[in-house]
């Protein structure tokens, strides 16, 4: 089945260019060139990934990043103009995964899409935990006492790769490769901006946290079984 | 210091106590317009009434004593003229020294107590008590006959008298009760036998006691005048001290930020003047940063929508070009050729409009530091990695000189990467093939990286120019870096934004070496590099001003609110 792809962008040359692109890879498409269609599209198709560009006529980018959050967890990658500013951040922060900076190449684009809708189809029954916290891997489902903690599936996967290796400390660079899927070295702000994310919604306290410990001056691990 | 004598430690104590209090007044009188109008005010009067006693006292000493001496004189007369009608009848010359002696005291016995009808004579001398000497000096030799204190008149005095002069002095002579200072006032007296002298004694004692008392008040009365002085000059110095003071409060708050503040104005005098002035000049230097920062947040506007609205169409292209390129096989070879063409001058453009964009941003003063504390080591090896593929184009070999423990520094590893990446590039493009050096050395302070290539080198004045924008060491040589020319002045930039220092040496057909020195902390100001540049060898070091940053530039570049 072909992946499904909503391409958020207001310029329709572009938005054409990606179908293209796109579709040459393989995925599905649709396109909205306004932020305000972009709920109503994303309830109406169910897309596996939305490609959204930060600057929109109507509502705001981050804005719709936002509202999307707000009812689900679809994968989301930002079409940036700016690699070096707060938008970034602010794109992360209101719930992006990843970010492309425009201009950018097909082939790059196409990997951040592939590498978010990349599913370990046939995972081992596992399950795993944390503290508190009970990670059913398969069903992707976390839980505490009983109660389902809804999770992104980046966040998901996040939490899953330092749950697999409780004793291990994972460098900013080692997260970004086996969850973001870069080969190279590449923006650690996601790394940071993800796992604040992550704390705010399976720690009890996320000034205090006692599921994703910072190891200073080296990277993350997760906290004891 | 060192002293030869070792000092006791409570003498050296005390002057370090004493230094201490001497820097306190110094910069006090340093700082404290009211401290020195009232030390001079001070110093002034007191100097200007010491002359004005002093000559005031004068006055009244010669004022005193000339009336003194003018009364003795008088009374000298006076009692001449009674001393000569008492011996008139005597004949000096046949009586005997005794009996002279009894005549002389008789005569001044007279003085003392005049007859009744002389006393109209004495009284209006004034000059009140006296002693009196009679003395029979021509009769010579031993047998002199003296009635009275003779001891006490001087001699000089008694010399000129003896000439038959009418003379007088002021003497001091010690008696029992202390010293007394009188005139001694000195006439010849004509007697049919002989030529007596008469001698008056006029004690000034009462002339001492007006003068002493004259000397106090004239102290007393100077001394409450200067303290009055200072007094008022401190009234009248604060009174244009404090509204000078507050003036300076405002200006400190204005200065420090608080652009609002304004002096109040009361009246119309010259304080007054100054406040408006101050305000005048407040408001229009706020207006101006007003306007520096709306221009600096325009910039800074006009930055970002330029980058969005040159990248969204140039992504399109971008894409368009690479889905061509992807199937350039399949194209009729012109095509194909054009489409990489159009792919590769693509990258250039790229390239080109970010380093674009990046040094408008800098230039705006819009550039953030990202500051991270990192091994220095990482960041050079990321580099080299970075350029691995330029280097085995070249032919070049990069050798990588690096200490075994790690170098951390405060640094944006984006930025300090794009300056290695940057001087690598370079030194491989112009490196003929020949190996490439790169050295990492730090300090307790600096961390430098020294890029060191064997190739064509720069010709003499060319180390300044290389940081010029599109500034090109030979226009026909072929590129491998298709560089936009803007690489070493964003470097540049870069290490400015840093605090750092970038430097260029080069000798044509000797190569060329750039030197990265950056401080290991950020905000602290770099003395020196700890790597020699080539041409340190040979001369001591070029000062590095072209790329020292003052530190409030800096902090200006850093801190620009986002």
């Amino acid at each position: 089945m072909k992946a499904r792809v909503l391409v958020v962008d207001d310029d329709p040359a572009l938005a054409e260019m990606l179908t293209i692109v796109l579709r040459g890879e393989g995925f599905d498409t649709a396109v909205v060139n306004d932020g305000t269609k972009a709920l109503p599209a994303l309830r109406e198709l169910k897309p596996d990934l939305v490609l959204l560009d930060l600057m929109l006529p109507g509502m705001n980018g981050i804005d719709v990043c936002k509202a999307i959050r707000g009812e689900s967890g679809v994968p989301i990658v930002m079409l940036t103009a700016k690699s070096d500013t707060v938008d970034v951040v602010l794109g992360l922060e209101s719930g992006a995964d990843d970010y492309v900076v425009k201009p950018f190449k097909p082939k790059e684009l196409v990997a951040r899409v592939r590498a978010r809708l990349r599913r370990t189809d046939a995972e081992p029954a596992e399950e795993l935990a944390i503290g508190d916290i009970t990670i059913d891997v398969p069903g992707h489902q976390v839980t505490r006492d009983g109660q389902q903690i809804a999770l992104t599936p980046l966040e998901f996967d996040l939490l899953v790769a330092l749950a697999r290796k409780p004793r291990q400390v994972f460098t900013r660079e080692v997260l970004l490769e086996q969850v973001w899927g870069y080969r190279h070295a590449a923006d650690t702000r996601l790394v940071n901006v993800h796992v604040q994310r992550l704390r705010s919604k399976v720690e009890r306290d996320p000034e205090h946290p006692e599921v994703v410990l910072t190891v200073r001056g080296v990277g993350y691990k997760a906290g004891p079984p | 210091m060192t002293r030869a004598v070792p000092q006791p430690a409570v003498f050296v104590a005390a002057d370090a106590w004493l230094r201490g209090k001497w820097a306190e007044l110094a910069s006090a009188w340093r700082r404290s317009l009211q401290l020195r109008v009232v030390a001079s005010t001070l110093s002034l009067s007191s100097a200007m009434l010491l002359v004005l006693g002093m000559v005031l006292q004068t006055q009244i000493t010669n004022g005193l004593l000339e009336a003194k001496v003018n009364a003795a004189l008088k009374q000298a007369t006076i009692s001449r003229d009674l001393v000569k009608r008492e011996l008139d009848r005597v004949d000096l010359a046949t009586e005997s020294a005794d009996s002279v002696k009894d005549k002389l005291t008789s005569a001044r016995n007279r003085l003392a107590s005049p007859p009744p009808g002389d006393a109209g004579e004495v009284a209006p001398s004034g000059a009140g008590t006296f002693f009196s000497v009679l003395v029979d000096g021509k009769a010579g030799g031993d047998n002199v006959a003296s009635s009275g204190p003779i001891q006490e008149v001087p001699g000089e005095l008694q010399t000129a008298v003896l000439q038959d002069k009418f003379a007088h002095k002021i003497t001091t002579v010690s008696r029992d009760s202390g010293q007394v200072t009188m005139i001694a006032a000195g006439v010849p007296v004509v007697t049919p036998s002989r030529t007596l002298q008469l001698y008056l004694l006029v004690p000034l004692t009462g002339e001492q006691q007006t003068l002493e008392l004259v000397q106090n008040t004239l102290l007393l009365g100077g001394l409450l005048l200067t303290l009055l002085l200072a007094g008022i000059a401190s009234l009248v110095t604060r009174q244009v001290v404090s509204p000078v003071r507050q003036a300076v409060e405002v200006a400190e708050r204005f200065a420090d930020g608080h652009l609002e503040e304004r002096m109040p104005v009361a009246g119309e005098d010259d304080m007054a003047r100054l406040a408006v002035s101050f305000n005048a000049m407040a408001s229009s230097i706020q207006d101006q940063i007003r306007r520096l920062e709306e221009f600096g947040a325009l910039q800074r506007r006009f930055t970002s929508d330029v980058s969005h609205e040159l990248r969204t169409p140039l992504t399109t292209v971008r894409m368009a070009a690479d889905t061509l390129h992807d199937s350039r096989a399949d194209l009729p070879p012109v095509l194909a050729r054009s489409t990489e063409l159009l792919v590769d001058e693509l990258d250039r453009f790229e390239s080109l409009l970010g380093d674009l964009l990046e040094i408008s941003r800098l230039d705006a003063g819009v550039a953030d530091l990202h500051l991270d504390t990192l091994d220095m080591r990482a960041v050079v090896r990321g580099a080299v990695d970075a350029v691995r593929p330029l280097a085995t184009s070249s032919g070049s070999i990069v050798e990588l000189t690096m200490p075994d423990a790690e170098v951390t520094a405060e640094l944006d590893q984006r930025r300090v990467a794009r300056i290695l990446r940057n001087l690598l590039g370079n030194a491989l493009d112009h490196g003929e093939g020949r190996p490439v050096q790169v050295r990492l050395s730090a300090d307790e302070h600096a961390v430098a990286v020294l890029v060191r290539d064997y190739g064509v080198g720069l010709r003499g004045g060319e180390e300044q120019l290389v940081f010029n924008r599109f500034w090109r060491a030979d226009p026909s040589r072929n590129r491998r870096t298709g560089g936009t020319g803007l690489g070493l002045s964003i470097s540049l930039e870069d290490a400015r934004l840093h605090g750092g220092w970038l430097e260029a040496w080069g000798e044509p057909g000797a190569g060329a070496a750039f030197r990265l020195t950056l401080p290991r902390q950020h905000g602290t100001p770099l003395l020196r590099s700890p790597i020699a540049l080539p041409s340190d060898h040979a001369e001591p070091m070029p000062a590095p001003a072209m790329v020292t940053v003052p530190p409030e530039t800096r902090s200006q570049d850093v801190e620009f609110p986002h």
